[in-house]
Order: structure tokens, then C-alpha cells, then sequence
């Protein structure tokens, strides 16, 4: 009996956490990221987005990583949001116009915790996660990478150490981090299925290799390549 | 009769705007997907090229780009470099455009390089 007072005690807590995180979502978030979706069905709606959208931020993040990058965010796309409007030409390549890029606004502790609530509740519909899930096992950080950059070429849009691989994409050295393995495999597998404009393409990598990359990407957060920066 | 074609419009209506995505334009396009790595001008000199083992092609040489058919290109971009036996960094566009993009895109290109 005492048990389930606590348990009621605390899923009422919980919601009504996450009812003012909602509220600081609404007022503080929305004017840059969809929180309710659908994804931007046109090339030019996609580039009118400020932020990722966060409507399926509960399929995606993992909690932890969420409420404390909300406190302290950094830079995870080094070339922003939508690379095409922060890139210049460069003597010998497009190079990056820093000048263009802001801060991310940062939360107090208590606020993450609320925000990060209401985030976790808001969930991806079924066609968008598929039957994709991670199976677990591991991989050696060697062999990832001949997966992830010889035999597949994502390294050409994504950074697998700070200041080493593309620019166009978010850094994959934290994304185990940030991200929810199943995610991870259901992104990889169709990235058009979350995002239908995303500059991401779909490489086709079969089912095996995608288990494979990402335990790879999961060998990579543990070396926090991101803490020695 | 005159009900008839209106019911016969909406259903086409309700046809475009159900179809899967919107077909967008070929140079919306080439910034969204072909920039990343192509470049700004086109000229092979994009943001990602620093670390990347193979160099994207220069889209505005006619001495890079006047030997391939309309043909070669609609297939390179639809199913890769490793389609036509070059680099796996050159992805696959197939999960992205559809087959009347890849050829609006075609045309693009013949534009970037004043050639065919
Ligand atoms: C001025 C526009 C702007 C506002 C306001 C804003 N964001 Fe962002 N947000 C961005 C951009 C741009 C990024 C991408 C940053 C990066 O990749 O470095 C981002 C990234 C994020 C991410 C990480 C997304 C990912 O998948 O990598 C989260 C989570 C997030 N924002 C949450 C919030 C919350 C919560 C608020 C409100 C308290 C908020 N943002 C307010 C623009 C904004
Ligand atoms: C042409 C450039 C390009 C290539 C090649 C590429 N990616 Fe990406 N990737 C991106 C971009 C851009 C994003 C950001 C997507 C978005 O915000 O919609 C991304 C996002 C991701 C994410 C994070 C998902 C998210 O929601 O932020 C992962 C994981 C990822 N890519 C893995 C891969 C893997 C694995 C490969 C190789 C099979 C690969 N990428 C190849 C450009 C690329
Ligand atoms: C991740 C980087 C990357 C992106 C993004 C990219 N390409 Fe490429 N592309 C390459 C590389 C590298 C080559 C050279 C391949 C080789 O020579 O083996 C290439 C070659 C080509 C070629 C020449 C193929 C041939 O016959 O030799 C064409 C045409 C082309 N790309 C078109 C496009 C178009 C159109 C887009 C956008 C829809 C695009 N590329 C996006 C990397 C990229």
C-alpha cells in the first residue's frame, strides 16, 4: 500500500514536470524546432527549420545525454543546421563562415530536467521507426572504421574524431551518446523514412553491416573523443 | 457529366497531394545533396573533400564531364559510384530523388559544364 502511494506520488510528479517543460518548449524552443511534426516535405520548408525537429525526440535521445547537453550544449554539426547557409568558397575548398554560427541557448538544471521530461514523452510513429532494432555485441575500433569509411564512405560527411572527416554531417564520434541504439539502426537503414529532405542519403548498407556500424559508433562514444577536444 | 469532371479533379488533387513527397527543383536539389561534396561553384571543391581518400568530380570541366552519355549520369546518381565500378564515396541518390529529379538533375549538370 505504502508502495503504490509512492508510485502514485511520483507518476504525478512526473507529469506535471514534464507539463512545465512543455511550457518552456512552447515559449522557448518551438520558433526553431517542430515539436509536432510532420518532417519538411519541400527542400525549401526544410531550410526554413532553424533547429532539428524534436517532435520524435522521445524515440531518439537518450535521457541522460539530453538533460545535460540541454544545461551545457556544444556544437554537434560543425558546419550548422543546413551547411548550405553557413559555408563560403575557400582557396582550396567551401570552408565554414563561423561568424554565422550562434551558440545554442542553455537551460538552468532544474528547467533540463522538466524540458527533458516533456521531450521523452513525444514519440515516433511506427512507419518512421520501422522493424529496425539494435542487437547488441560489439567491435573493435579498427574494424569499425574500414565499415563506417572504406567499405561504406560515411566518413566523407561526418567527423570520426574532432578535426578528422566530413563536415556536412553531425560529428559521429558522440552520436551513441546523444541517440538510442535502435535509432541509430532505423536512421541508417532509412533516413528518408524520418527526415524525407535530409542531405543524408541512404546507402543501402545491408542489415548485418548496420548492426556492425553501429557497435562501431558505440566503441567510439566510449573513447570520449569529444572530452579531449 | 459536368459533376463528373469535378469529381475526376478532386481525385487528382487528392492524388498530388498524397503522393509521396514533393518533387523539388534540380538546383534546390544540388544544393541540398550535391554541394556537400561537389562544392559551391560545382568545381569538385566542397566542404567534406579534405579527408576524403577519392576526389568528387568537377561538375563544371566539359573535359571531366563531355565523355559521359545522359545515361551514364542518370545512373551514377541514382545507384552510386560503385555502380559504374568508381568510389563508394560517390552514395547512391535513389533513397532521395525521383527518377524525374535524377533527370531534371541530368540537365543540371549539362548546364555546370557547358557540355553534351
Ligand atoms: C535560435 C534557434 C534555436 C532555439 C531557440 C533552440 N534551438 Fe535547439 N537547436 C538549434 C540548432 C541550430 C541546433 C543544432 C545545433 C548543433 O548541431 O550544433 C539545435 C540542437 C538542439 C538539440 C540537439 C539536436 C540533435 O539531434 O542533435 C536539442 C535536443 C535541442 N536543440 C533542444 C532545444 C530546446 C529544448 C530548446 C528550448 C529551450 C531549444 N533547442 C532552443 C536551434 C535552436
Ligand atoms: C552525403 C553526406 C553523408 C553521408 C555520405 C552519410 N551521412 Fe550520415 N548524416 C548526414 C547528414 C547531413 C546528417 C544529418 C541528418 C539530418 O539532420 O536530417 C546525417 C546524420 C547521421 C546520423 C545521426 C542521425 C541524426 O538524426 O542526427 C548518423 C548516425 C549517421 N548520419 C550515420 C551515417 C552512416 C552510418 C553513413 C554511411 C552508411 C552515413 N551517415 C553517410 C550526411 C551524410
Ligand atoms: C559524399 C560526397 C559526394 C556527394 C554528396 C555527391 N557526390 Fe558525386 N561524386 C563524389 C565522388 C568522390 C566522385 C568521384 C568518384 C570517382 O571518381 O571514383 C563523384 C562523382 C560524380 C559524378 C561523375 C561520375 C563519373 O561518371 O565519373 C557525377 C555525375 C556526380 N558525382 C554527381 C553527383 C550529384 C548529382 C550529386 C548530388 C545529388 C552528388 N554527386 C553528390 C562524391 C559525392
Amino acid at each position: 500500500m505504502k508502495y503504490l502511494f509512492l508510485f502514485v506520488v511520483l507518476t504525478v510528479a512526473n507529469a506535471a514536470l514534464a507539463d512545465d517543460g512543455m511550457v518552456i518548449l512552447q515559449k522557448r524552443c518551438a520558433s526553431c524546432h517542430e515539436l509536432s511534426g510532420p518532417a519538411a516535405q519541400s527542400v525549401q520548408e526544410l531550410w526554413q527549420r532553424k533547429g532539428p525537429d524534436l517532435f520524435y525526440a522521445g524515440s531518439k535521445y537518450n535521457a541522460e545525454w539530453l538533460e545535460k547537453w540541454l544545461v551545457k550544449p556544444r556544437r554537434i554539426r560543425p558546419a550548422g543546421h543546413h551547411p548550405v547557409q553557413h559555408i563560403q568558397p575557400g582557396k582550396k575548398r567551401d570552408i565554414i563562415d563561423t561568424t554565422t554560427l550562434t551558440p545554442h541557448p542553455a537551460l538552468l538544471p532544474n528547467n533540463a530536467e522538466e524540458v527533458t521530461e516533456a521531450l521523452m514523452k513525444l514519440k515516433a510513429s511506427v512507419e518512421m521507426m520501422g522493424t529496425a532494432v539494435f542487437k547488441g555485441g560489439s567491435i573493435s575500433a579498427s574494424f569499425g572504421e574500414m565499415v563506417f569509411d572504406k567499405f561504406n564512405g560515411c566518413m566523407a560527411c561526418h567527423e570520426i574524431e574532432p578535426g578528422y572527416g566530413g563536415l556536412s554531417g553531425p560529428e559521429v564520434y558522440t552520436a551513441a551518446k546523444r541517440y538510442q541504439a535502435d535509432y541509430l539502426v532505423s536512421f541508417i537503414t532509412d533516413p528518408q523514412a524520418w527526415n524525407p529532405k535530409t542531405p543524408m542519403p541512404n546507402k543501402h548498407v545491408a542489415a548485418p553491416n548496420i548492426q556492425k556500424i553501429v557497435q562501431y559508433l558505440q566503441a567510439l562514444a566510449k573513447e570520449n573523443r569529444d572530452e579531449k577536444k | 457529366m459536368r459533376k463528373n469532371n469535378l469529381c475526376l479533379l478532386l481525385f487528382a488533387a487528392l492524388l498530388m497531394f498524397s503522393s509521396a513527397t514533393w518533387s523539388d527543383a534540380a538546383e534546390d536539389n544540388y544544393k541540398n545533396y550535391c554541394w556537400q561534396c561537389h562544392g559551391m561553384t560545382g568545381d569538385g571543391m566542397g566542404l567534406n573533400v579534405q579527408d576524403m581518400s577519392v576526389q568528387p568530380r568537377d561538375h563544371t570541366s566539359a573535359k571531366a564531364m563531355g565523355g559521359r552519355s545522359d545515361a551514364d549520369l542518370f545512373k551514377v546518381i541514382k545507384e552510386g559510384g560503385l555502380a559504374i565500378d568508381k568510389s563508394v564515396l560517390m552514395p547512391p541518390w535513389r533513397g532521395s530523388l525521383s527518377d524525374d529529379e535524377i533527370h531534371d538533375l541530368v540537365k543540371y549538370l549539362r548546364k555546370l559544364c557547358q557540355c553534351g
